[in-house]
């Protein structure tokens, strides 16, 4: 895999000032695949989809996309590497003072000089793909959550990046456009021949739709493999998290300085 | 030990408040920089004229009007004393050409204009539209602050004209319809009193100046909000304090400057 | 470029802004009195030009004719010399009066030019012969002060 792998991260340290956040992190995401990144609250994955879009340098290690070293391109590469990647927002974050349209044509705008009638087909296109093409002129204030990360997406395919990376994408939503969400992220990857990074801890959506699996807990990968292997698994740590045990490895009680009983007074 | 810690708490919000000013001059400066994006699209600036300038009309309009009528109704009581109810076409037009005008347009555009204008960029950073735009490889200081910064910038100095107009004619029709003062004397008066150079260009000046210092304290102040609603809220409340008082410093400054006896 | 009624109130807007800066251009402030026709240079000077200031306006028989163009203090005579700018179609006997007048008790105040009876006219650099200084209120009323107790 790693021959053809589109993005490669290899052994990265990274800390917010003397909180260190990843430890020796390895990954590497085949071309054309569909990659869940998974771990509790707080387990550093942000900081990781962050280091991949270049806006944090690791303090140790790199991370390759397209066989570049994402910390060493520059201003300029850096946008010019950002314009073949997309990135879906926890909450979508689509421009609040922009029609539904706008938001999708915005990329378009931006970066290329095509004619407003061959933008127009281009947004209708990925609107339809999302099945949203009746949302056009809609502000994104009048659509649902569900509605606006389906709407977010398009915005995302806009310009046809060759990497996706998904922030959350299942976060608030209700049962049902979780599943179009989740399916949509699938079908897009196989029908514009993308890989897709998802950020998620939504194990039992996720597991469902894609090839390969990471968990992160304590700034380390604690396991990998496809989901088969995941649901598979006798490592205590995955199976508390497939399952959402309360206690298990990750304890239920943050670490507290004194005991219980000291807290409350009870021993002198 | 309170006496220290009172100290150190004085010492720390000084250092705290020039390194702020510091950032937002560097601010200032990345947005002059990256204002290429607005002049080669005007139609962004335009936009934000819109809901900076054209938003803003209707309560410059009717504040300049009132304004101007009371200084009409005070001023002929002052100037009845001295029998001199002639000058109060002079007293109105200087009074609000060289400060009243660029001045309090000034102040209710912060707090109509500047405070919306922070807490849009405020709610756009805490909803990740900022980042968003970011990893779109799109610089959000040339698409979202630049046309903000020069929509503000352009509409501060027409908006302060219009609240002088207004004001001369709010005084006007205290003055000469309602209480009778002379209408010849009322215009002439305030003709051989007021000077294009010398009191028009310089209010202009004035408001312009203001309108830098009102767009940047509010766009500064919504991007470097921390993105949740109380550091928003925060933000817009210190938006209208800070603009404030810089009006009214760089008025003192700018006054002294410009009517030094002549 | 497509046109929005967004950018319809823009331009009202614009519009609005810089018709009231023409109205207080024309109407308030002093700028349709700034005449474009050409004027020649005349100066004076005075003993006291009390609030006299640049800019301040030239009249004769009440016609605005001119203004001040400066003041200075003249070292050799210690005396103030005011220069004016009069404009070209009027002309001015050399032996006119300038006198420092005051419009109104407390209003601004002007020169005013009383012409004599010469046949020659004054001409570009030239300077007034007969000048009166303004009225210093504080040395009227000293005097009248004065002149109350000798009569005592």
């Amino acid at each position: 895999m790693s021959e053809q792998a589109l993005v490669e991260i290899r052994d990265v340290n990274f800390s917010y000032d003397q909180r260190p956040v990843l430890n020796g992190i390895n990954m590497s995401f085949g071309k054309g695949k569909v990659i869940a990144v998974m771990g509790g609250s707080g387990c550093g994955k942000t900081t990781l989809f962050r280091l991949i879009g270049g806006a944090l340098r690791p303090n140790r290690g790199e991370v390759r996309i397209d066989g570049k070293v994402i910390h060493e391109l520059g201003d300029r590469g850096l946008y010019e590497m950002r314009r073949k990647m997309g990135v879906l927002f926890q909450f979508g974050a689509l421009f609040t003072d922009m029609s539904v349209f706008d938001n999708v044509a915005f990329q378009m705008r931006e970066h290329t000089d095509l004619p407003e009638e061959i933008i127009h087909d281009l947004v209708m296109m990925k609107l339809h793909a999302v099945g949203l093409r009746g949302t056009h002129d809609l502000m994104p204030a009048e659509l649902s959550g569900g509605m606006a990360r389906r709407v977010a997406l398009a915005r995302t395919i806009a310009l046809d990046p060759m990497l996706i990376l998904y922030d959350e994408p299942f976060a608030g939503l209700d049962p049902i456009s979780l599943s179009v969400v989740g399916q949509l992220i699938r079908k897009l990857n196989d029908a514009l021949g993308t890989t897709s990074v998802v950020v998620t801890h939504d194990v039992q959506e996720s597991l469902k739709i894609v090839d390969y699996v990471y968990f992160i807990s304590d700034g380390v990968i604690r396991a990998e493999g496809t989901p088969d292997e995941i649901r598979a698994s006798n490592d205590p740590f995955v199976h508390q998290f497939v399952h959402g045990e309360v206690d298990g490895p990750l304890p239920f009680h943050y670490p507290a300085a004194k005991t219980y009983a000291q807290d409350m007074g009870v021993t002198d | 030990m309170p006496l220290i810690k009172s100290v150190r708490a004085v010492g720390h919000s000084a250092v705290d408040s020039v390194w702020r000013l510091g950032v937002a001059s560097r601010f200032l400066a990345m947005t002059l920089l990256q204002s290429g994006m607005s002049f080669r699209r005007f139609q962004l600036i335009v936009k934000e004229m819109f809901s900076s300038g054209v938003m803003s009309l209707i309560i410059i309009g009717v504040a300049g009007l009132f304004v101007g009528m009371v200084l009409g109704l005070q001023g002929f009581e002052t100037l009845k004393r001295y029998g001199s109810e002639s000058a109060l076409g002079s007293l109105v037009a200087l009074s609000l050409v060289r400060e009243l005008g660029p001045v309090l347009a000034a102040l209710l555009f912060a707090s109509r204009a500047g405070s919306a204008m922070t807490a849009e960029i405020g709610l756009m950073k805490a909803t990740e539209q900022i980042a968003a735009m970011e990893m779109m490889a799109v610089n959000p200081v040339a698409r979202v602050v630049a046309p903000r910064f020069w929509a503000g910038v352009i509409s501060m100095p027409l908006l302060a004209a219009l609240f002088s107009a207004m004001g001369v004619f709010g005084g006007y029709v205290v003055g000469v319809v309602m209480i009778g003062v002379d209408e010849g004397s009322f215009w002439s008066q305030m003709q051989a009193s007021v000077d294009f150079r010398d009191d028009i260009i310089n209010g202009v000046i004035k408001s312009f100046v203001f309108g830098v210092a009102v767009t940047v304290i509010a766009l500064f102040e919504g991007f470097d909000a921390p993105p949740t609603a109380e550091g928003v809220s925060g933000a817009t409340t210190r938006t209208v304090v800070e603009s404030s008082l810089a009006i009214l410093m760089l008025d003192f400054i700018l006054t002294a400057f410009m009517f030094r006896g002549v | 470029m497509q046109r929005t009624t967004l950018d319809l109130w823009v331009g009202a807007f614009v519009v609005a802004g810089i018709a009231a800066l023409v109205v207080l251009a024309l109407k308030v402030g002093n700028l349709s009195t700034y005449n474009v026709s050409e004027t020649y240079q005349l100066s004076a000077y005075f003993t006291n030009v009390g609030g006299l200031k640049a800019t301040a306006s030239v009249r004769s028989a009440g016609v605005l004719v001119g203004r001040v163009s400066s003041i200075t203090l003249d070292s050799d005579r210690y005396e103030a010399k005011v220069t004016v700018s009069i404009d070209k179609r009027y002309q001015f006997p050399k032996d006119t009066f300038a006198n420092i007048l005051t419009s109104g008790l407390l209003g601004e105040q002007y020169i005013g030019l009383i012409p004599g009876g010469d046949e020659e006219v004054l001409q570009d650099g030239e300077v007034f012969r007969k000048t009166q200084s303004a009225i210093v209120l504080e040395d009227l009323i000293g005097k009248f002060l004065f002149s109350q107790a000798d009569a005592k």
